[in-house]
Parts: C-alpha cells; sequence; structure tokens
C-alpha cells in the first residue's frame, strides 16, 4: 500500500520558504499571487490489510515523528495498491 | 564534577562544550555517541551540543530525538539530572518533549550568524543564578531553525513558564532587529518546570574565551548549583 503524507507549518506560524517564494513569483510578473505555501511530501509504502489500516498507521507516523504538532499540520491520503 | 556530552551525525559544537567545560568550568568530560546508553547517573551535568544531527533531515532535531541515547537523557531528566542544550541541542530537547514549544525557520528565512544580546528574564534558575535578573549579556547565535513557537497563544512572558533569556538590543529593549529570528515573544532560552533542563539558540560555549565572556555566568551559575568551582 502506498500513502502520502503532506505536512505544512500551521496556518498560524509565519512561512519564510513561501513567503519568499510569493515574492519570486511576483518578481517574474505573476502579479496574481497572493500567497504560496512551501511544505513536504513523504511516500511512504507499508503493508497493510486495507486502507483504514494503513492510513490510521500513517496518521500515527506523524504524531511520532513525520510532523510536529507545535507548528505543523499534516494530511495523509492513501494514493496506491488498494486492492 | 563530571559531564557527558552527546555527540550526533552532524554535532559540530560538541569539541567546542567539551574545550569549555574542561578548561573553565574544570569539568571532566566524557563524550558519548548518539547510540551509547551508559547509566548517565554518574553525570553532574549531560550537554546536548549544537550542529546539524542527522542533516536536518525531516526537521531540525526530529530525527536525534529518536537516537537511543534520548531515552537515556529522559530518564536522567525525570530523575533531577542537569540537562543543557544549545542551539541544535535546544531543537532536539523541544523535539523530545522534554522542553515546551518547537523552533521553526527563522522569520527573516536566512542563516543568522552574529552576536546578539540577551536579557535575564529570570536569574532564579541553576543556569541563570550567577546573572542579574534583567542584566544584557552578550552570546554569538548560529541558526537558521531559531525562531521559537511557544504554541500557546501567550500574549506576554507571565503566560510561559520557564523563559530565562529573551533577545534584546545593548539596552536590554526591543528594538528594531533586536529579535534575529522573529521568536515568540522574543524568547531565546527556555528551562522545564523544575528548571533542570535548559535549552537555548544562543552559543555560550563561543562566548567563554574569546570575544563575548558573558557565557561564563551560565556556567559559574551551574558550578554553584553543583557546588563546584571555575
Amino acid at each position: 500500500m502506498k500513502a502520502r503524507v503532506t505536512i505544512f507549518y500551521k496556518d498560524t506560524v509565519f512561512d519564510p520558504q513561501g513567503n519568499t517564494v510569493a515574492e519570486s513569483l511576483r518578481r517574474l510578473g505573476f502579479k496574481t499571487v497572493t500567497s504560496a505555501r512551501v511544505g513536504k511530501v513523504v511516500d511512504i509504502e507499508l503493508d497493510a490489510k486495507n486502507a483504514n489500516d494503513a492510513k490510521s498507521s500513517v496518521d500515527k507516523m506523524c504524531e511520532k515523528l513525520l510532523a510536529n504538532p507545535v507548528i505543523e499540520s499534516f494530511k495523509t491520503e492513501i494514493i496506491g495498491g488498494v486492492a | 564534577m563530571k559531564a557527558a556530552v552527546i555527540t550526533f551525525p552532524g554535532s559540530n559544537c560538541d569539541d567546542d562544550v567539551i574545550y569549555t567545560l574542561r578548561e573553565f568550568a574544570k569539568f571532566q568530560v566524557t563524550n558519548l555517541w548518539h547510540t551509547d546508553t551508559p547509566a548517565l547517573g554518574e553525570y553532574q551535568l549531560v550537554v546536548v551540543p549544537g550542529g546539524f544531527s542527522y542533516g536536518d533531515y525531516l526537521r531540525s532535531g526530529a530525527v536525534a530525538s529518536l537516537s537511543p541515547i534520548m531515552a537515556k537523557v529522559k530518564e536522567y531528566a525525570a530523575a533531577g539530572g542537569y540537562v543543557l542544550g544549545i542551539c541544535n541541542g535546544f531543537q532536539i530537547l523541544c523535539e523530545t518533549g522534554l522542553l515546551p514549544g518547537a523552533l521553526a525557520k527563522n522569520e527573516s528565512s536566512k542563516f543568522q550568524c552574529k552576536d546578539v544580546f540577551l536579557k535575564v528574564e529570570n536569574n532564579q534558575s541553576p543556569w541563570t543564578s550567577a546573572m542579574k535578573a534583567g542584566e544584557v549579556v552578550q552570546f554569538p547565535i548560529a541558526h537558521g531553525d531559531g525562531r521559537y513557537v511557544a504554541g500557546l497563544s501567550a500574549k506576554s512572558l507571565a503566560d510561559i513558564d520557564g523563559v530565562l533569556l529573551t533577545y534584546c538590543d545593548a539596552n536590554g529593549k526591543t528594538s528594531a532587529g533586536s529579535n534575529p529570528n522573529g521568536s515568540e515573544l522574543a524568547i531565546a532560552g527556555i528551562s522545564n518546570k523544575a528548571r533542570n533542563v535548559f535549552g537555548l539558540m544562543p552559543h555560550p560555549e563561543r562566548a567563554t574565551d574569546l570575544r563575548s565572556q558573558h557565557g561564563k555566568k551560565l556556567w559559574q551559575s551551574l558550578l554553584t548549583t553543583l557546588g563546584g568551582k571555575a
């Protein structure tokens, strides 16, 4: 089974990378850009009976290591290997 | 007195701390590797030094917080042992949950490497007892991920327990540029409730025999607590 974890700074935590990217895009001429956020993507392959088990396992991984709940939020989704 | 300094893959301030503890504070220092799991009870101090453990993969300090030795450091701290985390060591202590909060990317998005002024917010601690409350000291910083986030929606320092040092200007005030990384309430160093664990982004070991020597006040505080002499 394949899961995808997406991690971002929480909306309440200023994202300097995103801010810099948005600024650069505007400098390139994309004047319509009002905001950008830069996050991380972690793709994980794991053995699991079904998608629910896989998701619950990956959620635990996020809580324990992949995301820091003080500053980050995460989203998990199963993207492959579902029978 | 005996101190242990822990080295992780990517630590780079371990030698500076070892040198300082030996030369200035007269500690007998043992350098431990992150996979070591000795009983730490024989040490009066454990230091988690600065650097870029695991290349800052995933998040600064996140991977190192799971090193075998950190389980021992948690036990040591729970038993009242003194633990100091400097820079990356501070990030590691936050990631292990030994200290509250987290360190995010500097607001400026720049790596900040310079001397900064720090205000002693609280001198009732093993780490700051040789300083005066409100005193201004100068330590260097060198970090990209030093923005302290308490995550408590605190309005003032009174809402956060254990803040020992904050960033300030030469006069102890907040002014343009006095907060080098955008830390919440300008927090530079924080201790746990029991005050036996302390983490800070600035480097006291680099302010002990070169440039500012204000770092000596931190070592002196600790020596007084432990009943030793420099």
